[in-house]
């Protein structure tokens, strides 16, 4: 068998992590295996950071301090109720996404499947709205795949894309980085009650958390009890 | 809706002469065959330089007898596709794994090519070398330019240490001299940067591009083309002279893309060169038997004799490991190496015994280092090893090929490991005795068992040895 990302030969493990699961073949050799770090240990309570490696500078209690700051902001208090993410978005986990995501290599989200199902089911449940971040059309064209929609279908639960995203376009007075930070560009994309249901959003990586709060603000407008985020990699 | 599939199947179209084509687009293809999605063209535009037949698709994966063959790459490996659900086509898109890294290669993503010839210019006597060939070279330079002038076929059989590139140098100046475009092409990015500015300084006056991964040059199409074989995959029909460097250097597994990409790139008509210091098995029964135009540089240019490997047994030195312990007479080896200061690589078969085995040989000597073809301090460690800084290098893998240190000594740790072949350790004994100030040197394999591999190496080292004396190429002792 060949590693599913770097293409070597290898004997294929076993893995015995899930007794009660079904036994599945891992389809990444052992090097590339452990290479992905899962995020394991105490975590800031909000974002899902890992609190091992940062500065105690950066912690305040159970919060990290970009938490502390998003929840001073009025407009953004409790907007997201918490994120949790699978790895760390080190170097390694940069190029793996920029193969499967930018070069488009579909394929490798499998390697994600069996640590992305079980981080879930540890901090959600079925009871969850499952919402992937949506593409601009454009994007979606140009890679051919949503990506965020590609890491849901992993639950194999439904799901719901609730959103619309629009193209931010290029020529503006106001720099890219204001503009997110300002213009929402997510709309609801169907008129459907969400009262008092929980909604996980699902994408990529958790970078600022500026576009999953985007996107959780349109959905509490429109009456959902809470919105939590679930990504594959915290930057 | 445009129906994205369908377009590799349409038929060329005839040129429609008073259409006035985008010279932008023609000179972004010229020579090339590039994805649909690589183009910076609207689809509307490119779909018109099809109507009027100034370019043609062709779809980029197809299928043989329930087969996927991916048209850019020549991949064939059902475990190399894959597929996703696909935005743009709306359907399940089947997809190239082997060439991802240069752009999608799907079931609605065509190749799209240009119908039309780039012109070329030619440049007389653009060679400015002054170097004298030596007379086995000066055979094999007059054979490139008759392959050349007849657009033939032609292998270059080399041992390490022979002068190549010069050879090549004649044949590039009567190639360009008839306008001909001429690629160079080595599966290594090391192989391009190195011979780029050794050409681009004999041929001064000509447009000489250089592309690699992250090359400047990428895209671009001169009359002097020096290429990853990984970067000719986007070209198409472009050369009329195509040389192929370091042949050896390919894993036997490539060699389908490689002749694939090349077959690819290079124009129907035209010369196809081969240079290696070790062809395949299959290769050298077919010069032997006269099947394959070959032409040999038995002798390297100083003209003295290529160092023979000698044969040490040293017994099951997995099983000693698992005792943290090295076999007495490599041990030996080693220290004699470090007593006379004469330094030494020591070739081991895998990187995880490098690393375990490196802090134990540093207790012998502090600054021995191990270095392979990942280590991100590879560029580092070699330098420091050429200036005398470390003593012994462990390494996995030949190093660059401008790595030649004039006075050094080689061992073999496992050479019975199949992953040394016959080529690994001809180009293994070929480190040793580059230089003209020291010609011999050790060559030394420890095994536990010898094997075919083994014998067939110290073979064609010494064939080669006999040749060169019987052709009289070498120094009378
Ligand atoms: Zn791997
Ligand atoms: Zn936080
Ligand atoms: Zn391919
Ligand atoms: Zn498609």
């Amino acid at each position: 068998m060949n590693c599913l990302i770097c293409h070597t030969p290898y004997n294929p493990t076993v893995s015995w992590r899930y007794l009660l699961t079904l036994k599945k073949v891992d389809c990444l050799c052992s090097k590339c295996r452990n290479a992905l770090m899962r995020i394991d240990g105490e975590i800031c309570d909000s974002c899902g950071r890992p609190f091992a490696g940062l500065e105690p500078l950066h912690r305040q209690g159970r919060l990290c301090t970009d938490c502390v700051r998003w929840q001073e902001d009025d407009e953004w208090k409790d907007v997201l109720t918490k994120n949790r993410s699978v790895y760390m978005y080190d170097e390694f986990m940069k190029e793996v996404v920029a193969l499967w995501k930018f070069r488009g290599d579909y394929a490798i989200v499998q390697a994600f499947q069996e640590e992305f199902c079980h981080e879930f089911d540890r901090y959600f449940d079925h009871t969850f709205l499952i919402v992937p971040i949506p593409l601009s059309a454009e994007r979606l064209y140009e890679r051919g795949f949503n990506q965020a929609k590609a890491l849901a279908e992993l639950l194999a639960l439904p799901i719901h894309e609730l959103l619309h995203r629009h193209h931010l376009e290029k020529q503006s007075k106001k720099s890219r980085r204001e503009r997110l930070r300002t213009e929402n560009v997510f709309q609801l994309s169907e008129k459907t009650s969400l009262q008092d249901r929980h909604i996980v959003l699902i994408d990529d990586i958790y970078t600022t958390g500026t576009t999953l709060r985007h996107a959780a603000k349109v959905l509490l407008k429109a009456g959902a009890a809470s919105v939590s985020s679930f990504t594959l990699a915290r930057g | 809706m445009i129906d994205y599939r369908a377009l590799g199947g349409l038929p060329k179209q005839p040129l429609h002469e008073h259409f006035s084509p985008s010279s932008s687009l023609l000179s972004f293809l010229a020579g090339k065959q590039l994805l649909l999605s690589e183009l910076p063209f609207p689809f509307e535009v490119v779909h018109q330089h099809y109507e009027h037949g100034y370019i043609v698709y062709k779809p980029s994966i197809v299928q043989h007898e329930n087969r996927y063959v991916c048209v850019r790459c020549g991949n064939e490996d059902p475990h190399l596709f894959a597929s996703f659900p696909c935005a743009r086509c709306g359907e399940a898109c089947v997809y190239c794994r082997k060439c991802i890294k240069m752009g999608r290669a799907s079931q609605c993503n065509p190749l799209v090519s240009s119908t039309q010839i780039p012109p070329s210019s030619p440049f007389s006597s653009s060679l400015c070398w002054q170097g004298t060939l030596s007379p086995a070279q000066q055979l094999a330079s007059d054979a490139v330019c008759e392959a050349i002038r007849r657009d033939g076929h032609l292998l270059v059989w080399a041992v390490c240490g022979a002068g190549k590139t010069e050879v090549l140098f004649h044949g590039i100046e009567l190639a360009l001299s008839q306008g001909k475009r001429v690629c160079l092409a080595a599966p290594r990015t090391d192989v391009i940067l190195e011979l780029a500015p050794r050409l681009k300084h004999v041929f001064p006056s000509v447009d000489v591009v250089a592309l690699y991964g992250g090359s400047e040059d990428r895209g671009k199409l001169a009359s002097l083309t020096l290429s990853t074989t990984h970067q000719l995959l986007r070209y198409h029909q472009a050369f009329d002279v195509m040389i192929v460097d370091e042949v050896d250097a390919f894993p036997y597994s490539v060699d389908a893309t490689l002749t694939h990409t090349v077959e690819q790139a290079r124009k129907p008509i035209s010369s196809l060169i081969y240079l290696t210091a070790t062809p395949n098995e299959t290769w050298q029964r077919e010069v032997n038997i006269g099947k394959r135009h070959a032409v040999t540089i038995p002798a390297r240019y100083h003209r003295h004799p290529l160092p023979v490997p000698v044969f040490e047994w040293c017994g099951n030195w997995k099983k000693l490991w698992k005792k943290k312990r090295l076999p007495a007479n490599v041990i030996n080896w080693i220290h004699l190496h470090l007593e006379q200061k004469k330094q030494a690589f020591l070739f081991v078969p895998h990187i995880d015994f490098l690393e375990q085995i490196v802090p134990l040989l540093k207790s012998f000597h502090p600054s021995i280092e191990g270095v392979h073809a990942e280590d991100p301090l590879r560029k580092e460690k070699v330098q420091q090893f050429r200036q005398g800084h470390i003593p012994l290098l462990v390494t996995t893998t030949i190093l660059e090929r401008g790595v030649t240190i004039p006075n050094i000594d080689v061992a073999v740790l496992g050479a019975e490991q199949a992953i040394f072949t016959e080529s690994a350790l001809v180009q293994i004994a070929g480190r040793v005795g580059r230089s003209a100030q020291y010609p011999n040197g050790d060559v030394r394999f420890f095994h536990y068992g010898k094997t075919q591999e083994m014998v067939a190496a110290k073979r064609q080292i010494e064939r080669m040895n006999k040749e060169a004396a019987e052709r009289g190429l070498l120094k009378t002792q």
